[in-house]
C-alpha cells in the first residue's frame, strides 16, 4: 500500500484528480460522470497509440511515425469505403490492423535487420508514409457524405451506456496489462531497454523483441486510422499532423522512462487522459484554444522534471553540476 | 528493472579508432556523387533547371535551415539534441513582429531575434545540463512551448509591414545572383567547420559524445561545452528566424513549422551518427545542398511538397540503409 502510494503512478492519479476538481470548482458539471466518460472517450486514441509507443520506448526505441501511419490507415479505409460500400466494416478494420502491422514492421525491420537508429527510422517513414497519403489520394478529401452511415456509426454505437470506441481503448488497455505484466514478451521489453547486454545473456533477442516492439505500435497506429477517420468522418492528408509528439508527450507524462526499461501501463493510460482532461478542460474554461500547445508543453517540462530519477549508482563519477 | 537509467541509449561503436578517417570520407564521397547524380538528373528533367536566377532561388530551400544544421551537428555530435528549433524560430519571429507593433527599427529587430534565439537556447541547456534531463524529451517540451506562445499572441493573427531595409536579410543579393543568405551560409559553414575540426573545443565535442564519463575525466568541462552547444544553436534558430521572416515580410505562428525534423534529417543524411561521436561539417553542407536540389528540381517538375518529402525520407533511410545492407549481405551482419 506504502508503495503504491509513493509511486509514480499514485501522484499522477492524485494530479490528475486534483486537474479534475480544480475544473471542477470552477466550472460545475465537469467531473460529472458523464462528462468524464466523454473525456475518456475523447482521449481513447492517445491512450491506445501512448500504449504502443510505451512499447517501443521501453525497448529503447521510439517511434515517430504514428501518426502518419494513422494518416494513411485511415485514409485508405475511408476510400475503399468511398468506392465500395458494400465491404463491411469488420473487413475494414482488419484492413486497417494489418497495414499498421506492415507499416510497424517495416520499421522494426530497418531497427533489427539494419540497425538502423529508430530516431532516425522512424522520422524516415514518418514523411514517407504522409507523403504516400497524398500519392494514394491525389490529394483529395474523402468527406462525409462519401462515407457510408456503418463506416461513420461504429465508433459512436453505445453499448452499455459507453461508445465502441470507448470499450475498444478498455479492451486495449487490459490486454496490455496482460501482456505487459503476464507475459514472456511483456517482461523483455523491460529486460531489452533495462540492459540489453544482460538480455542478450539471458536468453532474449534484443533486435527481435524491438521488431516485436514496432509491430504492436503499428498494429494499434492502424487500428486508431479507421477509428479516428470514422470518428471525425473526413480524411485528408495532414489528419493527426504532428500529434506523434502528443504521444510521446503522453508516454513522457506517464513516467516512461525515454531511456528505456522504465514504465508501466498504467502510467501510460494516466499520462494521456492527463493531456486528454486539458484538452477537454480548455474550452470548458473559456480559454482560447490556442493556450493548448503552450500548456501541453509545459506540462512535458514539468512532468520530465518532476520524473526525474536518481542514477542507481553505477556510474563511477557522475557528470558534474557545473 | 531499474538498470541504466537516467542514461542515453547509446551503444558507441569505436568507429574513429577502429576504421579511421577513411569511413567518413568515403561518407562525403557517396553524398558527393549522389549529389552530382541528382544534379544531373535535374538539368535532364527541366530545361528551367540551370538558369542562374532559377539556381539562386534554389538555394533559399535550405540556407536557413542549414544554418541550424550546423550547430545542430555539432549538438548531435555531442550526443545531444534540440527539437525546439523550430520553435525558436516561431517564438522569436513572433518576438520581432511584437516589437515591430511598437516601432521598433532594423537594428532592434536583428537583436530581438538573435536575443530569443539566445534565451531560447539558454532555457533548453540549463534543462539538460542543470536538471540532468533527457534533451529530446526537454526539447520536445519546449517545441510545443515556444510555439505555443506564439499561438497565444498571435492566434489566427499574422505580423506583417516589416522594413525595407530588414527584407534584405532575406531577400537582398550581395552580387548578382548571391543572395545575402547564401553567403551567411557559406561563412557559417566555413566557421563551424574550422571550430569543429581544427580548434581545442571541436575536439571536445567528439570527446564528449564518445565517451562524456572519459571526457570528464580528461578534464573537459562537459555540461558547459552542452550549455554553450545549446546557446549556438538558439542563436542559430533566432539567425534563421531574422531570415525566414525578412524573406516571408510576416509572422505566424505556424511559421516554420515541422522543421526541426527537416534540419535533423539533414544533420542524420550529412553522416552524422545521431548516437554521438562522429560526423562533419562537410557533410552537413553537402546533404544540406542535395535536399535543396532534390526539393528545387521536383518543384521544376510541379510535383507538390508533400511527395518531396516521400523522397527526402526515402533519401535518409536508403542512405543510411545501403553500406548496412551490403555489408549485411556480405558477413551477415548488419553493424
Amino acid at each position: 500500500m506504502k508503495q503504491f502510494i509513493t509511486s509514480r503512478e499514485a501522484i499522477l492519479l492524485a494530479a490528475l484528480v486534483a486537474l479534475i476538481l480544480l475544473v471542477e470548482t470552477r466550472f460545475s458539471g465537469f467531473a460529472a460522470p458523464g462528462n468524464l466518460a466523454s473525456v475518456f472517450n475523447d482521449t481513447s486514441i492517445l491512450i491506445m497509440l501512448a500504449l504502443g509507443q510505451t512499447l517501443v520506448i521501453l525497448t529503447r526505441c521510439i517511434d515517430l511515425s504514428q501518426a502518419s501511419n494513422l494518416a494513411l490507415t485511415g485514409m485508405v479505409t475511408a476510400m475503399i469505403n468511398a468506392a465500395m460500400p458494400g465491404v463491411p466494416v469488420v473487413a475494414l478494420i482488419s484492413i486497417a490492423v494489418a497495414l499498421g502491422l506492415l507499416m510497424g514492421a517495416f520499421n522494426g525491420l530497418l531497427v533489427w535487420k539494419l540497425d538502423i537508429p529508430p530516431i532516425v527510422v522512424t522520422l524516415g517513414t514518418l514523411t514517407i508514409y504522409r507523403g504516400i497519403i497524398f500519392v494514394v489520394s491525389g490529394g483529395a478529401w474523402v468527406n462525409s457524405h462519401e462515407m457510408s452511415a456503418a463506416y461513420k456509426a461504429f465508433p459512436r454505437a453505445e453499448f452499455l451506456t459507453l461508445p465502441v470506441l470507448s470499450w475498444i481503448a478498455l479492451a486495449v488497455i487490459a490486454g496490455f496489462a496482460i501482456l505487459v505484466n503476464r507475459t514472456a514478451l511483456g517482461r523483455a521489453f523491460f529486460a531489452v531497454g533495462g540492459n540489453p547486454s544482460a538480455a542478450v545473456y539471458t536468453g532474449i533477442d534484443v533486435g527481435r523483441t524491438r521488431f516485436m516492439a514496432f509491430v504492436i505500435a503499428g498494429g494499434l497506429a492502424g487500428l486508431c486510422g479507421y477509428l479516428w477517420v470514422s470518428r471525425y468522418a473526413v480524411a485528408y492528408t495532414d489528419v493527426a499532423g504532428g500529434f506523434e509528439l502528443d504521444i510521446v508527450a503522453a508516454c513522457v507524462i506517464g513516467g516512461i522512462s525515454i531511456a528505456g526499461g522504465l514504465g508501466s501501463v498504467t502510467g501510460a493510460v494516466l499520462g494521456a487522459l492527463f493531456l486528454g482532461t486539458i484538452k477537454n478542460a480548455l474550452p470548458v474554461a473559456g480559454i482560447s484554444p490556442f493556450w493548448q500547445m503552450a500548456i501541453s508543453g509545459a506540462a512535458i517540462i514539468i512532468a520530465v522534471a518532476f520524473n526525474r530519477r536518481k542514477d542507481p549508482g553505477r556510474v563511477i563519477l557522475k557528470e558534474p553540476a557545473q | 528493472m531499474s538498470i541504466a537509467e537516467g542514461t542515453r541509449p547509446r551503444h558507441v561503436p569505436d568507429r574513429l579508432a577502429s576504421r579511421p578517417a577513411r569511413i567518413l570520407r568515403s561518407w562525403e564521397l557517396l553524398l558527393t556523387v549522389i549529389a552530382i547524380l541528382i544534379f544531373l538528373a535535374n538539368t535532364q528533367a527541366s530545361p528551367y533547371f540551370l538558369d542562374p536566377w532559377n539556381l539562386s532561388d534554389a538555394t533559399f530551400n535550405f540556407t536557413e535551415k542549414a544554418m541550424i544544421a550546423f550547430a545542430m551537428a555539432l549538438l548531435i555530435i555531442a550526443g545531444e539534441i534540440d527539437l525546439s528549433v523550430a520553435g525558436i524560430i516561431a517564438l522569436a519571429s513572433t518576438a520581432m513582429g511584437w516589437a515591430l507593433q511598437y516601432g521598433a527599427g532594423m537594428p532592434v529587430l536583428v537583436l530581438i531575434g538573435l536575443g530569443v534565439g539566445l534565451v531560447c537556447g539558454a532555457f533548453n541547456g540549463l534543462l539538460v545540463t542543470r536538471l540532468g534531463l533527457p534533451s529530446i524529451v526537454v526539447t520536445i517540451g519546449t517545441m510545443s512551448l515556444f510555439r505555443g506562445i506564439s499561438y497565444i499572441v498571435l492566434g489566427d493573427q499574422a505580423f506583417n509591414g516589416y522594413p525595407s531595409d530588414f527584407a534584405f536579410f532575406g531577400r537582398g543579393y550581395v552580387f548578382w545572383v548571391i543572395s545575402f543568405e547564401l553567403v551567411l551560409f557559406a561563412v557559417l559553414a566555413v566557421i563551424y567547420g574550422v571550430v569543429l575540426h581544427a580548434t581545442n573545443f571541436g575536439r571536445q565535442i567528439y570527446a564528449i559524445g564518445n565517451n562524456a564519463t572519459a571526457a570528464t575525466f580528461s578534464g573537459i568541462r562537459v555540461a558547459r561545452v552542452k550549455m554553450i552547444l545549446f546557446l549556438l544553436t538558439g542563436l542559430m534558430s533566432g539567425i534563421a528566424a531574422i531570415c525566414l521572416t525578412a524573406r516571408l515580410g510576416s509572422t505566424r505562428p505556424s511559421i516554420a513549422f515541422a522543421w526541426e525534423l527537416e534540419v535533423v534529417t539533414m544533420v542524420v543524411l550529412g553522416g552524422v551518427s545521431i548516437l554521438g561521436g562522429a560526423g562533419s561539417i562537410l557533410g552537413v553542407v553537402i546533404a544540406a545542398l542535395i535536399m535543396g536540389m532534390v526539393t528545387f528540381g521536383l518543384g521544376l517538375l510541379n510535383v507538390p511538397g508533400i511527395v518531396m518529402s516521400i523522397f527526402i525520407g526515402a533519401l535518409l533511410i536508403g542512405v543510411i540503409a545501403l553500406p548496412r545492407l551490403i555489408r549485411l549481405v556480405r558477413t551477415g551482419k548488419a553493424a
